[in-house]
């Protein structure tokens, strides 16, 4: 795969050649698991393999919550209250879904930080970057679902503010809220909806996951110094790369042990931390919570869809060249989503003839700032809109919008890269030294 | 009967009960240190069992249980009554049946299966979970990270809202009288115009909260002769509240502990395992 030249599986066994005739499956498994993989990947390239265990993960857990669930407005919150006190282990069950949500988020953004520090979104990985972004977006869409399903406070209000934000679309905007809702209000179709939803989304999650490992399996994976694997020849692949399994798969289980350990010390000591304690108080339409909060993974982007206010002159002028179509709120709903659209294009965007951020002087200074700007953003969408921190959220949007669509294509034509290694065996042989017990190979790219 | 008479005061208070603000309100959480506390703490068994009077002899006047089976008092990790005073605690509550009197449904003792009755009073919420729902760090009773080795924080508000209950401060006296009574630890209630400073900050901690003060001190006469004075009683009455939100608690921090131990052994396994596989690969390992 990836025009990385190996060797494929060829059935010994009158059995296996059977079975090959008819059905290559082993043949599909030998070379999905035997991918020549370029051997200095670093610790940054285990996200995808938490990111499945999770995905698996959430959907055992999810299908037997489902078992013990019952999704009506008068039952929702009595039956997570039945799972976490008479089913068997179902406390464990469902802290485990619950925190998932979270472990899932962590690793999706490790994952995302990493493409874009080694440029994994460029050519000719851009479709794998935009299935990515796609499974992300379905991601952000099944967690906020599911989130409604305990039927808590935030539950509640938490769907009522997001779907509000749908009605702020001119126009169409009441019909398409009232659309999502089933009806004019959060309530029962909303949920049963939801519940629906939040069970599809992610099969539908899985399906992509596929088409995402094939996206990069048919391109071969990119590495730290964003060198391709030599096509040359067989034995020059070789001396790029070893194959995933046993290598990879050993390396990934074992930092894979290393962040269930920790995960499984926040479902032991303090389940709730990420969680908001509001969501233990059953849903009341009459009371609205005093700071509707969402959950910290959607933080960044409720700061950027807060952030354009009536005040911002961008917002007054847009408001006023669109004769008050495009007003305050509307505008607030198209910058969060338009901060994800501008991420995806990221591969267009960025216009440096070098793929990884290792060997771009400039670019990493930026991109640093990004992932803190990232953060405080996501501290500051927890904060009331009030006093210094609408300032702060404003600041930070910008600079998120100006990184992809000002930072990125100016960098490619004022930045001075340094000069990435030769072949992907150099850098591994700069790091660990040559192959040690041979003692045939001599760490030369030029041979 | 009985219990439902005894709250009658604080009943006709609690209607009255002034409007909830926005606002940050500073308020003043006591760090009481619970035996549950941390990744090893566990419930003390006595101090549940001494709550659960607490609860039954003054709270229970007003305050329902909704989601606690009678059963569960004799659940490992939990107050652990002997069954036979379980049985004979439930029968000591008046439960409705549905199913009695050919589908007309009639009272009937409560049996270890039903549950606690809910809340016999509209505005006074229901405990069963009120531990969680004041619990932690987004809130106004946060403790952060530091949950980590201090709990959630939920027990330590109860107990601050048992014991936070002061004279009216000077500044309340000015204006309009309110409703309700005066309490350090409480954010969420009514608070007067008087003792707010000109940019609308509140110059006392605390809110006006609708519930009249519950404990005094020497409410409770325990059988083991524990103390009974107002912060020993609140806390009894907070861990059980606690227990009533987590029943879990101490299997959770079982499970989270044989989990961490075993895939930390995992996980030395698994690098012993990936840098002998590697090594013939890396000169300098």
């Amino acid at each position: 795969m990836g025009g990385i030249p190996h060797d494929h599986y060829e059935p010994k066994s009158s059995g296996e050649k059977w079975l090959h005739k008819r059905l290559p499956i082993v043949s599909l498994m030998y070379d999905t698991l035997m991918i020549p993989t370029p051997k200095n990947l670093n610790w940054m390239w285990i996200w995808g393999i938490v990111l499945v265990f999770t995905l698996v993960l959430q959907i055992i857990t999810g299908v037997v919550l489902v078992m013990h669930y019952v999704p009506h407005v008068d039952m929702a919150f009595a039956s997570v209250e039945h799972i976490m006190r008479d089913v068997n282990g179902g406390h464990m069950i469902r802290y485990f879904h619950m925190n998932g949500a979270s472990l899932f988020f962590v690793a999706v953004y490790a994952h995302i930080f990493r493409s874009l520090y080694y440029g994994s979104y460029k050519s000719p990985r851009e479709v794998t970057w935009i299935i990515g972004m796609l499974m992300y977006l379905l991601m952000m869409g099944t967690a906020f679902m599911g989130y409604v399903l305990p039927w808590g406070q935030m539950s509640f209000h938490g769907t009522a503010v997001i779907t509000g934000l749908f009605g702020a679309i001119p126009f169409v905007g009441e019909s398409v809220q009232t659309w999502l809702l089933g009806a004019s209000a959060v309530g029962q179709p909303a949920l049963n909806r939801f519940f629906s939803l939040h069970y599809l989304l992610p099969f539908i999650l899985l399906g992509l996951t596929i088409v995402h490992v094939w996206a990069f399996h048919t391109t071969g994976n990119n590495n730290p110094t964003g060198v391709e694997v030599r096509r040359t020849s067989k034995e020059d692949a070789e001396k790029d790369t070893l194959p995933f399994w046993p290598y990879f798969v050993i390396k990934d289980l074992f930092a894979l042990a290393i962040i269930i350990a920790i995960f499984m010390a926040v479902v032991g000591f303090m389940p709730n931390y990420l969680g908001h304690p509001d969501n233990y108080i059953p849903a009341n339409p009459l009371a609205t919570p005093s700071h509707i909060v969402p959950e910290w993974y959607f933080l960044p982007f409720y700061a950027i869809l807060r952030a354009f206010d009536g005040e911002v002159w961008l917002v007054i002028a847009v408001n006023w060249l669109t004769f008050g179509i495009i007003d305050a709120k509307f505008f607030g709903v198209i910058a969060m989503f338009g901060a994800i659209v501008v991420m995806a294009l990221a591969p267009w965007l960025d216009t440096s003839t070098v793929r990884s951020g290792r060997y771009r002087p400039m670019f990493k200074w930026w991109f640093w700032l990004f992932v803190v700007n990232f953060i405080l953003l996501m501290w500051v969408g927890a904060r009331p809109a009030e006093g210094i921190y609408p300032y702060i959220s404003l600041i930070g949007s910008t600079y998120w919008f100006a990184y992809f669509l000002v930072i990125l294509p100016l960098l490619g034509v004022i930045e001075k890269p340094t000069t990435p290694p030769a072949t992907i065996e150099e850098d591994f042989n700069a790091h660990y030294g040559a192959k040690g017990d041979s003692g045939d190979a001599v760490a030369s790219p030029a041979e | 009967m009985f219990r439902k008479l005894s709250c009658s005061a604080a009943l006709v208070l609690a209607l009255t009960a002034g409007q909830a603000t926005a606002a940050e309100v500073d308020t003043e959480v006591t760090d009481y240190a619970f035996s549950f506390e941390g990744p090893f703490g566990s419930y003390d068994q006595m101090q549940l069992q001494r709550g659960l009077q607490v609860y039954t002899e003054i709270c229970s006047a007003c305050h329902g249980l909704e989601y606690l089976a009678f059963r569960n008092l004799s659940d490992e990790g939990g107050p652990g009554l002997p069954e036979d005073q379980m049985r004979a605690y439930a029968e000591f509550y008046d439960v409705f049946d549905p199913t009695l009197f050919d589908g007309e449904g009639d009272f009937r003792p409560a049996t270890p299966a039903d549950r606690f009755p809910e809340s016999g009073l509209s505005s006074a919420p229901d405990l069963t979970l009120m531990a969680k729902a004041r619990a932690g760090f987004h809130g106004p009773y946060g403790t952060g990270i530091s949950q980590f080795v201090n709990g959630m924080g939920g027990a330590e508000y109860i107990a601050s809202l048992m014991t936070g209950y002061h004279e009216e401060p000077e500044c309340a006296l000015e204006g309009e009288p309110m409703d309700g009574f005066y309490n350090v630890a409480f954010a969420a209630g009514g608070f007067p115009e008087s003792c707010k400073d000109e940019n609308g900050k509140h110059k006392v901690p605390g809110s006006w909260i609708s519930m009249g003060q519950p404990l005094w001190g020497d409410d409770v006469v325990y059988e083991d002769g524990s103390p009974t004075d107002l912060e020993s009683v609140s806390m009894d009455v907070a861990a059980f509240l606690m227990w009533t939100a987590e029943p879990k608690l101490m299997a959770r921090k079982q499970a989270g502990l044989t989990g961490v131990l075993f895939l930390t052994v995992l996980s030395v396994l698994l690098y012993l395992t990936n840098k002998r596989l590697w090594a013939p690969h890396k000169k300098k390992s």
